[in-house]
């Protein structure tokens, strides 16, 4: 975000890799003031040892299939094994036209990576391996999740209350189970967080989601800015079946990792 | 703060009155183009959860609006010379203009400055307007909120009675055109609403679209003599209308804000519309005193607040929509399985919630179902089909793909019938060739996902099935045949009961059937042969697991699938295993809990073939209301793995051993 320093994003990843967290996760957007998320995950794949390293998600549509395949495996090796790529769609068309890349036939472009990389097609040509790269899917539409049953390990919601998220592991369940993989997906879920400065946070949120139109409201309105409503989105999303949930600030403030810290306890 | 409320119906007035008592100080005038006493429609209805509300909300009218209520408990269903009761369901009703009279008399009091025949052409200038001005609302108009709006259900017409309804009544009746169904309760101690209602290919076949006002009454009113006892319909506008679905992306656009039907319509037949726009009212109050009259962030509030809800309801309105216009279908059930068929139509009334409304229903109805008086849910009714003995409807155990040959195999780890065995009793022996589906990798790291030095793949047309998919080559049919019949007779040899034949998600049989993956233009030829041939030497239930819609707008529609169903059935199958989509890699599924279960009804009460479905379910209250209202014969469920016990944690382990000590 506007404001975070390479310097920062790093001592983020360490001071989380240091902590009690999981995973460190970033966003995806070309034409905005932020940081390449794979370049980033590579920076934080040297500063980190232990935590996984996520992209939550990362517009695949936007790279060339097999260019994309090479940055996930790079980042997958250098970080030994810790990567996990969530991919989508993505919904900006100014992403797409700075990239120079058609925005239509995303989708299918997609279906098309997530086969190539699961599917390791060209995998002895263009390396670094790809095994065990774990893969998220994200999307909304019923084609998003039969792609995330197909050739994912599962699905990367897009934020919102539980009850949002609790109806997205229902249709992630049930295309898994159609598509006869055996087992469950991994369901990971996403909220935002302005502990320190809400009105900040707030700004951010509106600025960075104002393509939406009037749904940033919504999306504003769901910042969480207490302690409260962080524990109280956790255990929502616990019980939805939430395996992992990723957190991101909205204030580019490294005291906001201790409040979080904090919030958590 | 000015508030000017564009309509005067419930959700507006309502809403001045909610607004004036939070705050007397702001200036709340609401604009009306019709008379203070036009009505239209006459009774409208509620549920006893909307009145809590009201109650909260403002205790004054919420009193005199119940004490003119007309209340009853019981739904009533006339089909077929009977009527079935079901009781536990509460439900009150006020004549519309009553309410109205209401809610104006105490905006009044309230000082709400009311003006009635204004036509608004112009937004209002105020700090807040509200459009609450119906279905056809002008506000919306005015700015772009991202409005849908869709036809969805039957023709009907609005009518009033003077015969009082004792129960909310659903009336069926047939003709030589098709069937008519009406929608009736009472709203006061004089008059009912009465609505009817039929398929638009009915309404054309009986001469209804070239009646008159008058004329299409009177043919009403014979129709429905038997339920009118003889008693008159009365008009007030009444047309026959299209219900239009309204939804919109966004309820608010900077001071302007939408409530009601405005906003969102709900299918007229399941009495909701009333209900959600006085909610709608109740929310946005409360978000704008929560908000303290910051209007952005109180209308973020109450969309958020409304919208999952309101999204439930037109969801469940649509399947209630939908099932009346498809009610022709079900006049082969017999009543009893017809009203639980009705009672469950919207998914919001299950065979368990039904069970604590009236016990005595459900035990009607599984005493009907089980043939015996006590009988346990249905889903625990044994069923029989060509000397098979099933002892529930959810117990059959599918062995999975097994292949009639390796070359017919998905992935290497694929059983292969000359080597399989039955697991034990009650087995659904799956049987299928891969096609171009063959050769991939083991799903546990995905599907479709083709082996290195994998084996050829046959099809009937040279297309590969998704990306970096292998081209097939032509299937040799003959070989096929062969192999499925060999498949059989080890099958009857091994003592299975039921054999299912794959033709769906796209194997082999399956791309026989589908435009998009067969240029051939008798597509059921291949399939039907095989089908009859494996029926001659297999003695026992023969099923078939289709793909009744390809979910791609160039597939097989739902109308195919059930055409195709039929033509199964002709040829010898029993059982139609329920599937839907994967024919091809990139179509549009619809995943949700239950997503198959719409598609089983339709063929099993269209192409009138049993069924077995599957689609998500997780629950025997899932089974018992699917199999019971005759969605389905059988059901298969992806009962998750329940846990309700955990470890106590040894620190509290600790602590007792030490008091223990």
């Amino acid at each position: 975000m506007p404001g975070a320093t390479g310097e920062l994003l790093l001592d983020w990843a360490r001071r989380a890799d240091a902590g009690p967290f999981s995973s460190v996760a970033v966003l995806d957007r070309v034409v905005y003031d932020s940081y390449e998320p794979f370049a980033t995950l590579a920076g934080a794949a040297a500063a980190t040892s232990r935590i996984r390293l996520a992209t939550m998600i990362a517009i695949g549509p936007l790279r060339s299939t097999a260019l994309l395949a090479k940055q996930a495996a790079s980042v997958h090796g250098l970080s030994g094994g810790r990567l996990t790529l969530g991919l989508a769609v993505g919904a900006r068309t100014e992403d797409f036209d700075a990239a120079g890349v058609e925005h239509k036939g995303r989708g299918k472009r997609l279906g098309e990576q997530l086969a190539y990389i699961r599917g390791n097609v060209d995998g002895d040509r263009v390396g670094p391996s790809r095994d065990g790269i774990e893969i998220l899917v994200g999307g909304s539409s019923g084609q998003a999740y039969a792609r995330m049953a197909r050739y994912a390990d599962g699905y990367a919601h897009n934020g919102g209350p539980p009850r949002a998220f609790a109806a997205a592991a229902a249709r992630s369940l049930a295309a898994w189970s159609d598509l006869g993989r055996p087992g469950k997906p991994q369901l990971w879920g996403q909220g935002y967080f302005a502990l320190g400065d809400a009105a900040r946070g707030e700004a951010y949120l509106r600025d960075y989601y104002g393509f939406t139109g009037p749904f940033v409201e919504k999306i504003a309105a769901g910042n969480l800015t207490s302690a409260r409503a962080v524990r109280d989105l956790v255990r929502g999303y616990e019980e939805a079946g939430c395996d992992e949930l990723v957190l991101f600030p909205t204030v580019a403030d490294i005291d906001e990792l201790e409040r979080l810290q904090e919030a958590l306890a | 703060m000015n508030i000017e409320i564009v309509g005067a119906g419930p959700a507006g007035l309502y809403l001045a009155i909610l607004l004036k008592k939070l705050d007397r100080g702001v200036d709340v005038r609401v604009l009306e183009r019709n008379a203070p006493d036009a009505t239209f429609g006459f009774g409208v209805v509620f549920s006893e959860e909307t009145l809590g509300a009201l109650r909260d909300a403002d205790p004054e009218t919420h009193l005199e609006i119940t004490d003119t209520f007309a209340r009853w408990d019981r739904i009533d269903i006339r089909y077929r010379g009977r009527e079935l009761s079901s009781r536990g369901h509460s439900f009150s009703a006020i004549a519309r203009g009553r309410l109205l009279e209401i809610l104006q008399q105490r905006c009044r009091e309230l000082g709400v400055t009311l003006e009635f025949g204004v036509e608004v052409e112009e937004l209002p200038e105020a700090d807040l307007v509200v459009g609450a001005d119906g279905a056809n609302s002008l506000v919306r108009r005015h700015r772009d909120f991202g409005t849908k709006v869709r036809t969805e259900g039957s023709k009907y017409v609005w009518f009033g009675t003077d015969h009082v309804f004792d129960a909310f009544t659903f009336a069926f009746r047939e003709t030589e055109h098709g069937l008519f169904n009406a929608h009736a309760y009472p709203y006061d101690e004089r008059m009912s609403t009465f609505i009817v209602e039929c398929p638009e290919t009915v309404w054309r076949a009986s001469g209804l679209d070239e009646m008159d006002e008058q004329e299409s009454l009177t043919f009403c009113e014979q129709l429905f003599a038997n339920e009118l006892r003889g008693r008159e319909l009365f008009s007030n506008r009444s047309l026959w209308l299209d219900f239009p679905k309204i939804t919109n992306q966004t309820w608010h656009d900077g001071n302007v804000v939408l409530l009601g039907d405005a906003v969102h319509t709900a299918h007229f037949s399941i009495g909701s519309g009333t209900k959600l726009a006085m909610d709608d009212s109740i929310a946005l109050a409360a978000a704008l005193a929560r908000r303290r009259w910051d209007l952005s962030a109180a209308f973020v509030d109450y969309e958020l607040d409304r919208a999952p809800y309101v999204e439930r309801t037109q969801e469940a309105a649509s399947e209630s929509a939908a099932y009346f216009g498809r009610i022709a279908s079900y006049s082969h059930l017999e009543p009893i399985q017809f009203s639980f068929n009705l009672l469950t139509r919207s998914g919001r009334i299950t065979h368990a919630t039904l069970g604590v409304r009236d016990p005595q229903f459900t035990r009607a109805l599984d005493a009907w179902f089980g043939g015996r008086p006590v009988s346990p849910p249905p889903a625990f009714a044994p069923f029989a089909l060509r000397g098979v003995e099933l002892p529930n409807r959810f117990g059959l155990v599918p062995s999975g793909f097994v292949a009639v040959s390796e070359e017919g195999r998905v992935t290497p780890e694929t059983p292969v019938i000359e080597t399989w065995e039955p697991s034990g009793e009650h087995v659904l022996l799956q049987l299928g060739h891969a096609g171009r589906r063959g050769a991939t990798r083991p799903r546990e790291a995905g599907i479709d996902l083709l082996l290195a030095d994998g084996w050829p793949v046959v099809a009937p047309a040279p297309k590969a099935y998704g990306p970096f998919g292998a081209v097939p080559g032509r299937s040799d049919e003959k070989e096929v045949r062969e192999q499925f019949l060999a498949a059989a007779r080890r099958a009857a040899a091994l003592g299975v009961d039921v054999l299912e034949l794959d033709m769906a998600h796209g194997y082999l049989l399956g791309s026989y059937l589908s435009p998009l993956t067969n240029d051939e233009d008798d597509r059921l030829r291949f399939p039907l042969s095989l089908l009859e041939a494996v029926r001659q030497l297999w003695p026992r239930v023969l099923a078939v697991r289709l793909s009744v819609t390809d979910w791609h707008p160039r597939g097989n529609t739902v109308d195919d699938g059930i055409a195709i169903a039929r033509a199964l059935a002709e040829h010898g199958c029993d059982l139609i295993h329920v599937e839907a989509g994967q024919t091809v890699h990139d179509d549009r599924p619809e995943y949700r809990r239950g997503f198959l279960t719409a598609l089983s009804d339709r063929v099993r009460n269209e192409a009138r073939i049993p069924t077995i479905v599957g689609g998500y379910l997780t629950t025997l209250d899932e089974a018992n209301t699917i199999v019971g209202a005759g969605r389905a014969d059988l059901v298969l469920l992806d009962v998750p793995e329940t846990q309700i016990e955990r470890p106590i944690r040894s620190s509290n382990t600790v602590l007792l051993g030490e008091v223990g000590a």
